[in-house]
């Protein structure tokens, strides 16, 4: 069983059809990519998987459980978390608290128990403390605890969505164009980022991305969308050599 | 010195502040230096803490305005009344029960109100809060229970200078420890980017109007502290006014910061006192602080700042430990 099956997903805005007939597979540990002129549709496919809007059609699968209908911190919670691709960090608080936000629904103790401060709390925020600092060590960012997120230079906020991210602790990670606004360094660098933190975190990963170099360098497979519809999967290498992507992106 | 010290530390700290100064004020009673006339200034302080700390909860740490909070305050001031003419305990118990079912009833409004207003996005909290507060007063007006205009007399006098100072100090300790725990961050981030906090798996609409209705029950103890206080209630003294006074401790102390709210609430008591020959003028002077904190401070006096007495003892510069940014580290 795929990790993520979407069946003839789609969604209409007032007569635009944005996505349509949309069926992918997500293997467990698999990185993929999905690619696409402006405006294809494929923000809109993230916002579909997390949630944040509801499908006119079709049927999501994560982990053979139909997730359509679930408010986005639900699907969070059941295993796919994603960055933005106009970053959205919590601007005015600290680095460290902005990843341990997203350990929000592992801990467990009650409001009581963090107004009267009982061992519970102790004990759990402790551990989060710990854990958010090994997970930014992990990004060369545990010196920046404590800078306030907004003060980050722009890749390292990039960089600090994607911790965060990984701290909602996901099976499936969506990826909204991680590498825009990066210099071609800091790409180099994110590409071996991302590839770590799948063997690391044993997690599957689907990347939007318009830099196709980063693309067919690090993802297995590729899917290109148009116009809202798929009209292209494959293997890097089938992917460059396809009529029709090449003609969507050079427009004939 | 290992965290745990320090916890320690900043916790005697903190209590050993709180009784001196009970004790100060207590003694200063005793001997008539604080006379009836001053303590009626004090115990206005801990309620105006009791309302501005609360509102702070709703508007400075959730990000939501609310324009109503003298709505929610009048519930419990006459609910908490009316509990305690149709009961016959002994005075502080009496009082306890009493204002626990005005916060109570406060809350239930507050989620009655919240439900609906809190799914919109923009600022339809503030117009529905706002709405909410008037319809309070007309309600109040024509009721019988509450003594319609004529005012609801003859409420026993339950409220002592210990008891609100007691209850100010638990409301503010218990806002300040939930906005240090995991809730609290979860309260924070939808201030802060409401999409993104339910993108790491924040359930914010129950935590908006968690933190909305709490806001609520606290703000109708205040009320109930008030209505034992000053034995007589006029649904006059629960007016927009109130609402936008308690809005004007919060901004001017900083939204976000809890010692800021008390600092104001502190100033902005004793102000109107000694401005009494200027009352009419007193609206248009919290305008004019209002409009220059804007031009030169607008994040209030405090920011999101809290002041701390144990950086201020240990002689650095900076007495202040930014909250909540700096978790773990600075408690
Ligand atoms: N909430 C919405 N209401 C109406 N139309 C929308 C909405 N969201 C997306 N669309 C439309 O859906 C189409 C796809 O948008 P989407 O943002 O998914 O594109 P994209 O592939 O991510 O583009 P880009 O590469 O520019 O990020 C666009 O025509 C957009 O205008
Ligand atoms: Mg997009």
């Amino acid at each position: 069983m795929p990790l993520l099956e979407t069946r003839d997903l789609g969604i209409t805005f007032g007569g635009l059809r944005a996505v349509g007939d949309f069926n992918i597979k997500i293997e467990e540990q698999e990185l993929m990519g999905l690619i696409g002129p402006n405006g294809a549709g494929k923000t809109t496919v993230f916002n579909l998987l997390t949630g944040v809007y509801l499908p006119t059609e079709g049927v999501i699968n994560l982990d053979g459980e139909n997730i359509v209908g679930k408010k986005p911190y639900e699907i969070v919670q059941k295993g796919i978390s994603r960055t933005f691709q106009n970053i959205r960090l919590f601007k005015d608080l600290s680095v460290i608290d902005n990843v341990k936000m997203a350990f929000h629904h592992k801990m467990k103790y009650s409001t009581i128990a963090g107004i009267l401060r009982l061992p519970s709390y102790w004990k759990e925020e402790k551990e989060i403390h710990e854990k958010s600092l090994e997970l930014l060590k992990l990004f060369n960012m545990d010196h920046l605890a404590y800078t306030t997120a907004k003060n980050l230079p722009y890749g390292q906020q990039r960089k600090l969505e994607i911790a965060r991210a990984l701290a909602a602790n996901p099976k499936l990670l969506l990826l909204d164009e991680p590498a825009a606004g990066m210099n071609p360094n800091e790409t180099k660098e994110l590409m071996e980022t991302i590839h770590f933190i799948r063997d690391k975190f044993k997690i599957a990963i689907l990347l939007i991305e318009h830099d196709m170099g980063l693309v067919m360098g690090i993802c297995e497979k590729i899917v290109v969308i148009d116009y809202g519809m798929i009209i292209a999967t494959g293997t890097p290498e089938e992917i460059k050599k396809n009529k029709k992507v090449i003609g969507a992106y050079l427009g004939e | 010195m290992s965290r745990m010290d320090k916890k320690l530390k900043s916790y005697s700290i903190n209590i050993g502040a709180i009784l001196v100064i009970y004790i100060l004020l207590t003694l200063l009673m005793k001997f008539g230096i604080i006379n009836s006339y001053y303590e009626v200034i004090v115990i206005s302080i801990g309620i105006n803490i009791i309302m501005a700390t609360s509102l702070n909860l709703a508007t400075g740490y959730l990000g939501q305005l609310a324009l109503g909070h003298a709505g929610f305050m009048a519930v419990g001031a006459y609910v908490s009344a009316i509990c305690t003419s149709h009961m016959n305990l002994p005075d502080t118990l009496q009082l306890i029960v009493s204002i626990l079912v005005g916060g109570i009833v406060a809350g239930l409004f507050g989620i009655l109100v919240g439900i609906p207003a809190l799914r919109l996005k923009g600022d339809y909290l503030a117009i529905i809060t706002l709405a909410f507060g008037e319809i309070i007063r007309v309600i109040i007006l024509n009721l019988n229970i509450t003594g319609g205009a004529r005012g609801l007399k003859g409420i026993p006098l339950l409220t002592s200078f210990n008891s609100v100072y007691w209850i100010t100090i638990i409301i503010v300790a218990i806002i300040y420890t939930l906005i240090h725990s995991r809730h609290g961050r979860a309260i924070i981030s939808i201030r802060e980017d409401e999409i993104a906090a339910e993108s790491v798996g924040i359930p914010t609409t129950y935590y908006k109007n968690f933190a909305f209705s709490l806001a609520a029950f606290f703000a109708g103890i205040g009320g109930g502290l008030y209505a034992h206080y000053y034995t007589v209630l006029d649904p006059g003294s629960f007016d927009f006014m109130r609402s936008i006074e308690i809005l004007i401790i919060v901004v001017l102390g900083g939204m976000g910061s809890l010692t800021g709210s008390i600092v104001a609430a502190i100033v902005l008591t004793i102000l109107p006192q000694l401005l009494m020959d200027f009352a009419d003028w007193r609206m248009l002077i919290y305008s004019i602080i209002l409009v220059i904190m804007m031009l030169f401070r607008p994040e209030g006096l405090f920011g999101k700042k809290e002041f701390s007495l144990i950086t201020l003892l240990k002689g650095k510069q900076h007495a202040f430990n930014p909250t909540p940014n700096s978790h773990g580290r600075s408690e």
